[in-house]
């Protein structure tokens, strides 16, 4: 099957307008025959299921957690980009395109990402027209910052809680609709298939996480806005729940998977305490903007960070990147902080952190305030003093949060932070439509792979999981439901959906008879660690033979061993998480395959047979340059099919910090 | 910060679901590390549990970071536990020492009944939200977001309104069972912005019935909600809400 | 409750210093002529009405209150630490006014009956309320109980006063402080004021 990106043609700013102006619409009268299931509602799937709602289909939307409120989008600290150049400082439409296209270090669709970037304003729009509390300036207006090193501000924010913002927005458009009978959500519930009828997406089986019972639901067409996959290291900046189920059901029913390998490692993450360490904890990026990262020079340094004098200090970032320093991009940052960490100078009990230190910014504020007060003869601790209170405005918040969870002082002593998964790039393969290789499927937000290439830039993931949610599927949707308006609702009495609800009935029935020894957690900590270590920041051909070896052992040992209490059809948290668990170690024998494909180093992940000679990373445009998009043959079994990515615009450069 | 182990006896409910009556039952947990949270130390006894053949105690979360608002635990009788302006997955074992006992409970309230163990049934908030919680504006209609001017003081005070997470540890916590921190956060948040104006009046007529037909109990001015809000939601929005309420109900032709 | 309440408020005012005349130590006469105008005043006696309709009201709001209230939660806390949270007399405004309300069945079948009796039963008699007070107060066990209905008295307003603004829908980082010690101050001196009578009349201290 070849790969149809069903790119519009003509000039890139001219190919969003020309498919709107184009693209088949469905009348009223006839989208409200047309059904469409919404499952996930984060940012993508709130505001999808909300625009459709709005336009008139007949919406069902489905999430596992207990209110649409509570999706993962929530927790995004930093912003959203938007073009607006509200500031004059000389941001575009263009602009926005070409830093994203570059940031994702050359391997992300251009059409997508201009068109990300021509609705970048009108999502800014929106949220204030739904009562989204972005930060002001005192004249009223919208109030901007520069976010992940750009040189433009662009980002809107609301403290250090716009996604928790944008979300609830998203979340009132979607319950209003829910109160008009527009949409019927359906929560605690997850979708464990996709039902296709003559190869088109149908509908729907789902399991009420309540009362355990497997339902079939009919849609005209299904979007996925299930997220990202980051859970497959076990440790990671997303939710408990997140999952790769409804992304990976679609795969094994035909979707493709895109570049499943580029995952996105952020730098500054409190690091593990310990074993019993369930999740990792993000610490906004903008705490580099003034801390300066360091290691102690001699291995195995027992002594306080304070009693360690300044030339026994490694400023590596610095002492690597003169040019950018400790603003190196995060994924320059992360190998950098692995990089000292492996060779033996980590720091704290774990051995696997470095120091973010504040000491210098606190007395260099503190200068300049008794400067501003005219005051040159305070001693050092006036000048402590002064500059604490800087940093406090600045970053209080921030602090105070390492403090509830390490429960040391960040004013007094240095904070350890190491890099954690935060995001991941890949996702199931969509065209420029968000449809991916089944018809009627479509893929919207993070569970797709289109527009941030190799590496996500901050304040990039709002945008676009509210960008294919609010303004793009509302027309690529039509063009295919235009089709569809002879298609009488299917019972889901089909055999299609008895077939498909048996085989969902036989996995679970299987899963909870193993009756093994292992639990659910044993298993899904050890998959976190082998793709940690061999497909996580750095990776090599030798490392990941190896982890393809040791997951399809773990998978065997899975499915011979789990643990499950309870039962099927009741409440079992244990046996949700052993599904989700059973799919995320098939999705990480995938990475690995596509990492090892991949013998490039790029973006967020180092591949160590392709560097420069001093131990940079180096891309390989000539052979590289493409999509991979997976197609699932059977069990442990896949072709790799290539869309070549073609830069019309954005000439690739090997990008520097030195 | 010092690190210890410690050993503690829990007393949890345990509820087979909505039907059957729950009660207290008692579990022994060794060595936890003062550096755990909370959740991770349930996540121990759990792994306990499965081990020796029993059934997992249910409890939800998720973003396990204090702003999904999905943990819901009354721990040693306080919503979210002992810490203020704290959610329950952000409370860290150094909190307790060793040999405490900790009595783990789930929300209480009518209107959010237990669904199994520690998980109760909050969907009467979204039912809430469904009522008004919201501002008519269909995907495309808005503005340019500049268009409108909004005071800072404003802004900064609808800002610190929405910051609720929809926990419902105001409702845990309130000796009336009350949810109006909750409904006066999105009533607040949205008479304090030009753009909730045209709706002013229905919204909050409309979501304080829902909240009473839920079954929640009404406001006498403890203000134990904002002290146990793990976003420190003032009830400054209660005042809001309630003159809201009654100038809406003051002035609205409608029934 | 809140409109009902400051109307109690406010009446108590008026109460508490028509009272006040004891004080004045001209053997009660201040204080009977008052007595007088306030029961024989028709404007006076058409807002006693009133009185009693927003006194009977406000029990009936509290009693609908408490019921929804208990309503609200059918399981109780096994383990649960109010105090950490709230302060014990804002949670015990139901129990604190029913103690005023069995007071104010005391105190009524002390002066209110006797006063309406000898207006209506004995045609206008001659009526000293003054040494009906002295009369009452100088059973030991009859001003403790005063005292202690004061003591409940207090504590419901101290609470109940700040409380009726935040329900009518006034809380402002300026003022609301500023209601509050106002509050507290009212409480304080209303509740000192009627403490002091039964008191001082027991101890012989009014001429």
């Amino acid at each position: 099957m070849a790969l149809d990106a069903k790119i519009p043609h003509g000039e890139m700013d001219k190919k969003w307008t020309d498919y709107k102006g184009h693209v088949k619409l469905v009348n009223p009268a006839n989208k409200r025959k047309l059904e469409v299931i919404v499952v996930g509602t984060g940012l993508a799937g709130a505001s999808a299921a909300a625009s459709l709602g709005e336009l008139g289909y007949k919406v069902k939307a489905f999430c596992f957690q207990d209110s649409p409120r509570r999706a993962h989008s929530i927790a995004a600290q930093g912003g959203i980009n938007a073009a607006k150049n509200y500031q004059n400082d000389g941001d575009s439409v263009f602009r926005l395109f070409y830093d994203t296209v570059k940031g994702g270090d050359y391997r992300a669709r251009e059409a997508n990402v201009h068109r990300l970037a021509e609705v970048s304003t009108s999502i800014i729009d929106q949220c204030v027209a739904q009562g989204v509390p972005f930060a002001r300036e005192y004249g009223g207006l919208l109030s901007n910052r520069s976010f992940g090193g750009t040189q433009v501000q662009r980002t809107f924010y609301a403290a250090g809680q716009t996604g928790q913002q944008l979300l609830l927005g998203a979340y009132s458009a979607l319950e209003r609709q829910v109160a008009l009978g527009n949409v019927k959500m359906y929560t605690r519930h997850e979708m464990l298939d996709v039902v296709k009828i003559d190869d088109k997406a149908r509908g729907i089986i789902a399991r009420d996480l309540v009362s355990g019972e497997l339902e079939s639901h009919f849609g005209h067409a299904v979007l996925l806005c299930s997220g990202g996959y980051g859970n497959v290291f076990y440790l990671s900046t997303n939710a408990m729940g997140s999952n790769v189920t409804a992304a990976w059901k679609a795969h094994k029913k035909g979707a493709f998977f895109g570049n499943p390998c580029f995952t996105q490692i952020h730098p500054t993450c409190i690091p593990v305490s310990g074993d019993h360490q369930s999740k990792l904890t993000l610490m906004s990026e903008s705490l580099r903007n003034d801390g300066r990262i360091w290691v102690p020079l001699k291995k195995e340094e027992s002594r306080n960070p304070k009693d360690i004098p300044e030339n026994e200090r490694d400023y590596y970032l610095e002492r690597r990147y003169p040019a950018f320093g400790n603003l190196v991009p995060r994924d320059v940052a992360s190998r950098a902080a692995k990089e000292r960490c492996d060779e033996g100078y980590g720091v704290g009990t774990t051995k696997m952190a470095v120091y973010l230190d504040y000491k210098d910014a606190i007395v260099r504020y503190g200068k300049i305030e008794a400067g501003k007060a005219g005051n040159d003869n305070l001693s050092h601790e006036e000048i402590v003093a002064l500059g604490k209170k800087v940093v406090e405005e600045k970053y209080g918040n921030l602090f105070e949060m390492y403090q509830k969870i390490t429960g040391e002082n960040p004013y007094e002593t240095p904070m350890r932070i190491y890099p954690a998964v935060h995001y991941t790039m890949g996702g199931l393969w969509v065209d420029y439509e968000l449809q991916t290789t089944v018809k009627g499927l479509y893929a919207l937000g993070e569970a797709n792979f289109s527009d941030h290439g190799a590496n996500r830039l901050g304040a990039s993931a709002l945008m676009q999981g509210l960008a294919d949610g609010y303004f793009v599927i509302p027309y690529t949707l039509g063009n295919y439901l235009a089709d569809e308006i002879h298609t009488n609702s299917i019972s889901t009495d089909h055999s299609a959906f008895a077939e498909a609800q048996k085989a969902v009935s036989d996995r679970l029935n299987t899963l909870i008879n193993i009756k093994g020894k292992q639990t659910v957690e044993s298993f899904h900590k050890r998959l976190g660690k082998i793709i940690w270590d061999k497909c996580g920041m750095a990776r090599s051909e030798k490392g990941l033979k190896q982890a393809i070896e040791e997951v399809r052992a773990l998978k065997k040992e899975f499915w011979s061993d789990v643990r499950i209490p309870g039962e099927i059809n009741s409440f079992n948290l244990e046996l949700d998480k052993a599904g989700r668990v059973a799919d995320l170690i098939e999705l990480g024998e995938l990475m690995c395959l596509d990492a090892l494909d991949r013998n490039e180093s790029c973006g967020g992940h180092f591949r160590e047979e392709s560097q420069t000679e001093d131990g940079e990373a180096k891309r390989d445009d000539e052979n590289y340059a493409y999509v991979a998009a997976w197609e699932n043959k059977g069990d442990s079994s896949w072709e790799l099919h290539k869309e070549a990515l073609s830069f019309d615009i954005v000439k690739p450069t090997q990008r520097s910090y030195k | 910060m010092e690190h210890y182990h410690m050993n503690l006896t829990l007393k949890v409910w345990r509820q087979k679901n909505s039907k059957e009556q729950g009660k207290l039952e008692t579990y022994q947990v060794k060595g936890i590390s003062s550096e755990m949270s909370f959740l991770e130390m349930f996540d121990v006894l759990n792994e306990q549990l499965i081990v020796d053949g029993k059934e997992p105690i249910a409890f939800d979360h998720d973003c396990r970071e204090g702003i999904c608002g999905m943990c819901s635990m009354y721990i040693n009788g306080q919503a979210h536990g002992p810490w203020q302006q704290n959610t329950t997955c952000q409370l860290h074992m150094r909190a307790f020492k060793d040999g405490d006992t900790i009595t783990v409970e789930p929300w209480r309230s009518k209107a959010f009944p237990v669904l199994k163990d520690l998980v109760v049934n909050r969907s009467a908030f979204d039912r809430i939200i469904q009522a008004g919680g919201f501002i008519s504006v269909n995907t495309g209609n808005a503005v340019d977001a500049n268009a409108i001017a909004i005071d800072k003081k404003d802004a900064d005070d609808a800002f610190m309104a929405a910051a609720c997470i929809g926990c419902g540890a105001c409702v845990a916590t309130c000796k009336n069972g009350s949810a109006m921190l909750f409904v006066g956060a999105k009533v607040s948040q949205l008479a304090l912005l030009p753009q909730g104006g045209p709706e002013r009046e229905s919204r909050v007529l409309n979501m304080v019935a829902q909240m009473d037909k839920e079954g929640f109990g009404n406001c006498t001015n403890t203000y134990a909600c904002e002290a146990e809000c793990p976003k420190g939601i003032s009830v400054s929005n209660i005042a809001r809400l309630n003159s809201e309420y009654l100038k809406a109900g003051l002035t609205t032709e409608t029934k | 409750m809140a409109f009902t309440g400051l109307f109690l408020i406010l009446f108590l005012i008026v109460h508490a210093s028509i009272n006040a005349c004891i004080f004045l130590n001209d053997g009660g006469k201040t204080f009977n002529e008052m007595a007088r105008f306030m029961s024989h005043n028709w404007i006076m006696r058409f807002l006693e009405l009133g009185l009693f309709a927003g006194l009977i009201t406000h029990i009936i709001q509290g009693l609908m209150l408490w019921s929804q209230n208990k309503n609200a939660r059918p399981v109780k806390y096994a383990y649960s630490q109010p105090n950490k949270n709230s302060k014990w007399y804002s949670r015990s405004m139901a129990i604190l006014g029913t103690l005023l309300l069995l007071f104010l069945v005391m105190h009524l079948s002390h002066f209110y009956v006797d006063t309406k009796v000898a207006l209506y039963v004995k045609g206008d008699a001659p009526h000293n309320l003054f040494e009906e007070m002295k009369e009452v107060f100088s059973v030991n066990w009859i001003v403790g109980l005063y005292v202690a209905g004061v003591i409940a008295l207090f504590w419901h307003l101290y609470h109940g006063f700040q409380s009726a603004f935040q329900s009518l829908g006034f809380n402002h980082k300026k003022y609301t402080p500023l209601i509050k010690s106002i509050g507290f101050g009212y409480a304080i001196i209303i509740c000192l004021l009627f403490a002091s009578m039964p008191i001082a009349m027991f101890f012989d201290w009014i001429k």
